[in-house]
């Protein structure tokens, strides 16, 4: 099997992501797109450290995967408190720092 | 794989050459179907369930590339945790909170789809051309001692210090997020014997009506309301009804 596959839906499933939060206009989709690129880069660390045959790829998947855990706990509570201020969860409607 | 590697002496790599093949040309076409899935659906709920299914696929992923640890905590923390998390706010948010449809920006999605395929041809056509039909070194090696303890390994001694920093990041985002989600009540709550002395208080302190009962009577006696609004003589008790009622409140229909 040819680790470049695991690249390229990496590279595919990155670029999904991406459209998403270019697309979307809920912060909590924009929010699950942010995700899906991460997890997709994660996917390319995995792919990296088997092609050179270390383990470094992986302990850095690894901490990936931590400061995503800590940055959607502190993303859904930003997303939560501006909901309750404005009662939308559209990114358009948050441009107060717009000018 | 070719046919010539399955006659080979090597049956066994050969073999989990193929296991891994299967699994990747499952994994690969349902995570890309999930996510795009993700992008398009109108409902947010649904959206958090592709996703999830993205990260399965992914875990599956892992799996078959040596790294089942990542993959047991892609499985744990990913679909356990932070999606949970996900469709927590979805039901505090709404579930009906969807996409405006309102451009801020003009001809911004067409922008976007031009954008992301460009992205895609040139990440893609890069990575063919830099990988290539590479092999690589594969993990059998430092796999020897089992995948859990290498990376235990490396965790401790050459990542010890990024791994200490990690407990300061995961505590500063609790406090984050409880600072953030927090909210002071107003006024406290008012308690059952406080909300009773009030009703006593006040200028009516009967029970409200039950429900059914029409608003200004609320003796048996009173006829209940027919869907056109006439009194329907049949809802009061017949030994009621030729009585000569307290104050009239029994009309003939």
């Amino acid at each position: 099997m040819n680790p470049s596959y695991y690249l390229l839906l990496a590279a595919l499933l990155f670029t999904i992501g991406a459209m998403g939060v270019l697309l979307r206009r809920n912060a909590i989709l924009v929010f699950m797109s942010v995700e899906l690129m991460l997890n997709s880069v994660n996917l390319t660390l995995v792919t990296f450290s088997r092609l050179n045959g270390t383990l470094d790829g992986q302990v850095m998947a690894f901490f990936v995967m931590v400061v995503a855990a800590a940055e959607v706990v502190v993303g859904l509570a930003i997303i939560m408190s501006i909901f309750r201020t404005r009662r939308s969860a559209s990114i358009d409607d948050a441009n107060l720092l717009k000018y | 794989m070719s046919p010539d590697l399955m006659t080979s002496p090597d049956l066994v790599l050969a073999l989990g050459g193929t296991g891994e093949a299967v699994t990747f040309w499952v994994f690969a076409p349902l995570a890309t179907l999930a996510a795009l899935g993700m992008v398009l659906a109108r409902n947010a709920v649904h959206a958090a369930l592709f996703l999830a299914a993205v990260m399965l696929c992914f875990a599956g992923l892992y799996a078959a590339q040596d790294a089942p640890f990542l993959a047991a905590v892609q499985v744990i923390v990913y679909t356990g945790a932070i999606l949970m998390l996900f469709l927590f706010v979805l039901m505090l948010v709404g579930v009906d909170s969807s996409d405006s449809l309102v451009e801020t920006l003009r001809g911004q999605r067409v922008a976007a789809l031009l954008v992301g395929l460009g992205f895609a041809g040139v990440l893609m056509s890069a990575i063919g051309s830099a990988v290539g039909g590479d092999e690589g070194v594969g993990l059998s090696a430092v796999n020897e001692e089992g995948n859990v303890i290498g990376i235990a390994r490396l965790l401790f001694t050459k990542y010890v210090f990024a791994f200490e920093v990690t407990s300061a990041l995961l505590i500063t985002a609790a406090l984050g997020a409880m600072v953030l989600a927090h909210k002071e009540r107003p006024q406290s709550r008012l308690t059952q014997p406080e909300m009773s002395r009030r009703r006593f208080l006040s200028a009516d302190p009967l029970p409200l009506p039950g429900p059914g009962v029409f608003a200004d009577h609320d003796s048996t006696a009173t006829p209940a309301l027919l869907p056109d609004g006439s009194e329907a003589p049949s809802s009061v008790a017949a030994a009621l009804q030729d009585a000569p009622g307290d104050g009239g409140t029994v009309r003939q229909a």
